[in-house]
């Protein structure tokens, strides 16, 4: 509650009253929507929009009488005045999306082992819960994972106050509120059937907006930093974020039938549509899943070892190999389908000369430990980031190894496919962000330490055994299914029927459904773990949050 | 990077860091590991090595073809030829012999029901299930009760037309919806489905007015089902003395039966599949177990 009668004039500034304006229009614009809508689940949405562009109106205008006259400054006594509000914000929001995303994983796979529980109701299908499920955790789980580091991180190693005022909130909010309508859309049945790329248009154009500001927040802060050099996390967020805008605008181009309909239509068509969707997908897997990541490695890594990192020339070469090689890998999802024989052989070819790129990353990862192997020991977070970084060399190795035709002709459309993506995204990408989120909740809330380091460990070991479970199951059925798929008998015909194979995929799908309940049960110790850090750790004395390494017993 | 005089040295690893700190955190100036360095090579090498081979590189209007000229569209003609070649000796068998015949050369026979069994994995499955068992609403194919005929020219005129299907020489007849149509009352329809489950010796509730039931059958279902419920192949009415069930066997199924109708379709097969290919799926239905001469 401050007083009026500040010394100095308050007034609001540009962007607190442009954005106020902005979401004013957004507002009405959001309403004539909803009365016209031409079908019930896109006036929903419209309403959603109209409701959350009213309360950003409020929330601007509460915030700015209760905020000092002047901004922020950027330095206290010399130090950077770090702005870490909205990255705990993100950090809360990508666990919450994360025990979400998995549970509804989890049920996705028991769908598969048991298709009662379908329930014969359409929102609750598989074919709805399977998108809400990869989206509920590349994007909302990984998304608010990397919003939060990348604002974290950059601002540690540039020494600089995060760019903008109201901007890194609108970041935030407007992220996980486009999350909300891709969510609901799914289970609505909104969808325009793209991979990783499902919501409509004014979903996609919502998350644009929010993009550009997110990039502009980035870059602003790495201007205003006060190191000489750019830290390579940063090349790697920077990388992520640019070519998700490009990937996103270029996958999304799309002529609504009407702005009172929610469809669409994509201006690509047949294999040209095919490819620019696997040019996007697997740059999906390549900046949101691994070089944003990469990002989180390289911060949190050395600082968790306290040690250099290994090689600043491998560093640049493997950066730049890997975001040069990985735009063209896209074609292999389309091996042995209408698309040019010639694009396949480069989407094959550029995927294993991938491979050394990406385990460059792997090394820089591994071997910033030596010379303090003896903390995996002792520090479970530790052993979660490095498993993380073994299930990152492991999986980029499979990936070239499929994308070769021979290999691919029987892992294509099989659960082994399942198996990688899942190698990757809960070995590799879901442990590093673990790791991540482990170290940064002590830092932002001023925490000595974690609550318990025993169920950090309890957490790495039930994962572990979930995510073994899970792709060596994925394995065998995925070869299992491409033998069985392939199978001739001596007279030349085909040996089973699809139906066959399918029963066949049964006990795999249980053992799958059980390595995903053990992976979720992991998960929740952790959020369990950090509410009680939050809620009963002891306050650090020190106003600028450092690491802290409790060494367990 | 430019070298700078003075930078530090990791004590723990004796190499040079780059003089950078970020929040504490130093870079060493390690080399590139050269098994890591040669590795990325030969990935180059190799994929050079089959550019040259492979069509790889696109071009103005065309693209690189390769030294090996190979095209996947020849490759799967390519195949698909080997296999037809693979199998030509006995199909060209089976298109030539009359349907008796196949059944009547062991030979023959057996690749015929390899063949069919191969045909009816991919097309039949689907709704009669992998081994023909059936579920509600479509036969099962293993039995001895046919709904339009069990012999060999009854079988493959339903596979090559169909049921109800959209063919002029398609399997017509349906069970009409005498409820929802009118043409029966509600109070009818219950006493002739318990009449029905008495032919088929099923438990009907001991106040049943049977002889009312037979009346009603008798106006009303005969034409059909036959003057003692045994059925009609000519128009596929079921036989509903035999205690086998297309839809099941319940009071309430088979009122739902009588109050909406029933007409379930089979897909006309002759222009999805050819006529050997037709005929090998014959005799497999035929051989499952209850064939009729």
């Amino acid at each position: 509650m401050t007083r009026p009668e500040s010394l100095t004039h308050k007034s609001m500034t540009l962007g607190e009253a442009g954005a106020a304006l902005a979401f004013g229009l957004l507002a009405f614009l959001s309403l004539l929507i909803a009365a016209k809508a031409h079908t019930s689940e896109y006036a929903f949405h419209a309403y959603l929009f109209a409701a959350g562009s009213i309360a950003a109106v409020f929330a601007i205008i509460d915030r700015y009488y209760n905020r000092p006259a002047e901004k922020a400054p950027l330095t206290i006594d010399g130090k950077p005045n770090y702005n870490m509000g909205p990255v705990k914000v993100a950090t809360v929001a990508a666990m919450l999306w994360g025990i979400a995303g998995f549970t509804i994983g989890l049920l996705a796979a028991l769908q598969l082992a048991f298709p009662v529980l379908n329930f014969d109701l359409s929102w609750l299908s598989f074919g709805r819960i399977r998108p809400l499920h990869t989206s509920a955790v590349i994007f909302a789980f990984g998304g608010n994972v990397l919003i939060a580091t990348s604002f974290y991180v950059v601002q540690r190693t540039c020494r600089a106050r995060l760019a903008g005022d109201l901007a890194p909130w609108f970041v935030v909010l407007g992220y996980n509120f486009f999350i909300l309508i891709a969510g609901t859309g799914y289970l609505l049945g909104i969808t325009q059937s793209k991979e990783y790329a499902e919501p409509e248009w004014y979903a996609d154009l919502w998350l644009t907006v929010v993009w550009v500001v997110y990039f502009l927040v980035f870059l602003g802060t790495i201007i205003r930093r006060s190191e000489p050099h750019i830290y390579v996390a940063n090349w790697f967020y920077i990388a992520f974020i640019l070519t998700i805008a490009v990937l996103h605008l270029g996958n999304n181009a799309a002529i609504p039938v009407s702005i009172f309909s929610p469809k669409s239509y994509i201006v690509w068509s047949g294999v040209q549509d095919a490819m620019v969707q696997w040019w996007y997908g697997h740059n999906a897997v390549g900046f949101f899943l691994t070089a944003g990541f990469l990002a989180i490695m390289y911060y949190f890594i050395p600082k968790r070892v306290e040690r250099p990192v290994y090689s600043y020339r491998l560093s640049i070469i493997h950066f730049w190999a890997l975001i040069f090689l990985y735009i063209w890998a896209g074609p292999h999802h389309l091996h042995y389908t209408a698309l040019p024989d010639w694009a396949q052989t480069l989407g094959m070819t550029f995927s294993v000369m991938l491979w050394m790129p990406s385990w460059g990353g792997m090394i820089n990862g591994l071997m910033t430990l030596s010379g303090a192997w003896d903390k995996l020991r002792t520090d479970p977070v530790l052993r979660m980031m490095v498993v993380s970084v073994a299930f990152y060399g492991m999986s980029t190795f499979e990936g070239p190894l499929m994308s070769i035709k021979a290999v691919n002709s029987l892992s294509h459309y099989t659960d082994w496919t399942i198996g990688h993506v899942h190698s990757g995204a809960l070995g590799w990408v879901a442990f590093v962000s673990f790791g991540a989120v482990y170290c940064l909740v002590p830092w932002l809330w001023n925490r000595k330490g974690l609550y318990s380091l025993k169920l950090v460990n309890w957490h790495f070991w039930i994962s572990t055994i979930g995510i073994v479970l899970y792709i060596s199951a994925m394995w065998v059925s995925g070869i299992l299914q491409g033998l069985m798929w392939r199978a001739y008998t001596n007279l030349g015909f085909l040996e089973y029927s699809f139906i066959e194979t399918v029963e066949a995929m049964h006990p795999f799908y249980v053992i799958r459904a059980l390595g995903g309940a053990l992976f979720l049960i992991g998960s929740c110790l952790m959020v369990f773990n950090l509410w009680m850090t939050v809620r009963s750790g002891d306050t650090e004395i020190t106003t600028q949050s450092e690491p802290s390494l409790v060494p367990a017993e | 990077m430019a070298r700078q005089q003075g930078n530090d040295i990791d004590a723990l690893t004796g190499t040079e860091t780059t003089g950078h700190v970020w929040d504490g955190i130093r870079e060493l100036n390690t080399p590139l590991p050269r098994w890591w360095l040669w590795l990325f090579y030969v990935t180059i090498v190799w994929s050079i090595g089959y550019w040259i081979v492979y069509p790889a590189w696109p071009l103005v209007s065309s693209y690189t073809t390769g030294y090996f000229n190979w095209h996947s569209r020849q490759a799967i003609v390519e195949d698909l030829a080997a296999l037809k070649a693979k199998r030509a000796t006995m199909t060209d068998r089976i298109a030539q012999t009359p349907l008796e015949g196949i059944l009547a050369d062991s030979a023959l026979l057996d690749f015929a029901r390899a063949y069919g069994r191969a045909a009816f994995a991919d097309n039949c499955a689907p709704c009669h299930g992998a081994g023909g068992g059936g579920v509600k609403g479509y036969p099962n194919l293993n039995d001895d009760d046919w709904l339009w005929g069990g012999k060999l020219e009854d079988i493959v005129q339903t596979i090559r037309h169909g049921i109800r299907a959209a063919d002029n020489d398609t399997r017509q007849g349906s069970m009409p919806a005498f409820g929802r149509d009118k043409m029966m009352e509600r109070g009818d329809i219950l006493v002739v489905a318990d009449y029905v489950r008495s032919l088929a010796r099923l438990q009907v509730p001991a106040n049943t007015d049977l002889a009312k039931g037979q009346k009603l059958f008798a106006e009303n279902c005969v034409s059909c089902h036959g003057d003692n419920g045994k059925g009609n192949r000519e128009l596929g009415a079921p036989d509903l003395t035999d205690q086998i069930w297309l839809y099941g066997s319940s009071k309430d199924t088979i009122i739902e039966g009588l109050m909406n109708g029933r007409g379930a379709v089979m897909p006309a097969w002759n222009q999805r599949l050819d006529d050997t290919t037709i005929k090998a799926l014959t005799v497999y239905v035929h051989t499952l177990g209850g064939g009729e001469k």
